[in-house]
């Protein structure tokens, strides 16, 4: 009788202690889930939406059909047009001149190998979007481009065309928060319950 | 060694990789139709076609061009007889000249893509190309003509 005892007594401790290093839950989510917290929430995307309005995001998400360059978001000299597929027209498509990495040197064209403004289909516009109406056009994918939440913080973290803000070349600015930071702070926008900001909020 | 073509012709480039192509077609293979103008992508003196697009090859390093098709000024027709050649001479656009290569190639792309281009779409395809003469009105004219000359769906 004690040997069983003993026996089951092992087994449990073993289960248990198997069980404790279990650190994903079972219900698996893309994003991390937690309570719902509006101001928690709003707070967050606050800080994602100073990034998302800063030059370096900015001018290639303009209101209107040409790119904007510069820290003062000037429209891009040589009357560039955004064109069908948003990589320009013509002889000026953006390749002409952005080569697959930034040109060294002040003022010289900056580079990506996927340089381009979003298609003129799906125009992403951040230019003189309010808190409100950005949260909710980023959530939206008939606006977004067809992203879900989980490809929403996919972009944010691991895009190329995204990174090149943080490596923006000679004489650019960074965004205000680094990468890390804004992915996190849209995801904890997203995991409180991913509000918008009210639209009477400045 | 970095192979490139080049109005047809085959060439095996010994020079770095950084190298802008504007120096290899001038420096290295003599042709020196294309100009050098700002260096910095933004006057439009340099554009050749790469693989057919307009490309300004003082920013466009060898390694880019590296098995690729370029055309150059010299390249665009047998007997400098591309309608928007025999147009520019109609119509004496040059002033200097400095400038022209890069406006007829840029030109050429234009009249590819649209065969019948309005005056809306010549600013918009020709605005990355700076003529200090001011020459743009007979540009303009020129482009206009070249369209006329096309035979209908000519390919250019």
């Amino acid at each position: 009788m004690k040997k069983v005892i003993a026996i089951s007594l092992i087994a449990v401790i073993a289960g248990l202690v198997t069980l404790s290093f279990r650190t994903e839950s079972t219900k698996k989510t893309n994003y991390p889930s937690s309570v719902k917290d509006s101001v928690g929430s709003v707070k967050a995307f606050m800080s994602v939406y100073k990034v998302l309005m800063s030059a370096r995001c900015m001018n290639c998400h303009p209101s209107g059909d040409a790119p904007l360059q510069g820290d003062d978001n000037h429209i891009h000299a040589m009357n560039i047009k955004r064109g069908t597929d948003g990589k320009g027209i013509y002889s000026v498509r953006c390749s002409n001149c952005h080569q697959a990495e930034n040109t060294a040197g002040l003022h010289m064209p900056p580079g990506n190998l996927k340089w381009g403004l979003p298609p003129a289909n799906m125009r992403m516009v951040f230019q003189g979007r309010t808190r409100h109406q950005l949260a909710l056009q980023l959530l939206d994918p008939k606006q977004n481009g067809g992203r879900t939440k989980a490809q929403l913080i996919d972009h944010m973290a691991n895009d190329d065309l995204v990174g090149w803000a943080w490596h923006p070349g000679d004489g650019r600015t960074l965004p205000p928060l680094t990468r890390p930071a804004l992915v996190a702070q849209v995801r904890l926008w997203i995991a409180k319950g991913a509000y918008a900001p009210s639209a009477k909020a400045k | 060694m970095i192979s490139i073509t080049v109005n047809g012709q085959h060439h095996d480039i010994d020079a770095d990789p950084n190298m802008p192509l504007l120096w290899v077609l001038r420096d290295i293979l003599g042709l020196t139709g294309t100009k050098f103008g700002c260096g910095a992508a933004q006057c439009g003196a340099c554009t050749v076609h790469l693989n057919g697009e307009a490309v300004r090859s003082c920013v466009t390093k060898i390694n880019r061009a590296a098995g690729q098709n370029i055309v150059t000024i010299e390249g665009l027709s047998d007997n400098n007889n591309h309608p928007l050649q025999l147009a520019w001479n109609e119509i004496s656009v040059p002033q200097c000249g400095y400038c022209q290569s890069g406006q007829i190639m840029s030109a050429a792309v234009l009249l590819r893509e649209n065969p019948n281009p309005t005056d809306q779409d010549i600013d918009d395809a020709m605005s990355g190309n700076i003529c200090r003469c001011g020459t743009y009105q007979r540009i303009r004219s020129a482009i206009h003509k070249a369209a006329a000359m096309q035979p209908e769906g000519a390919k250019l």
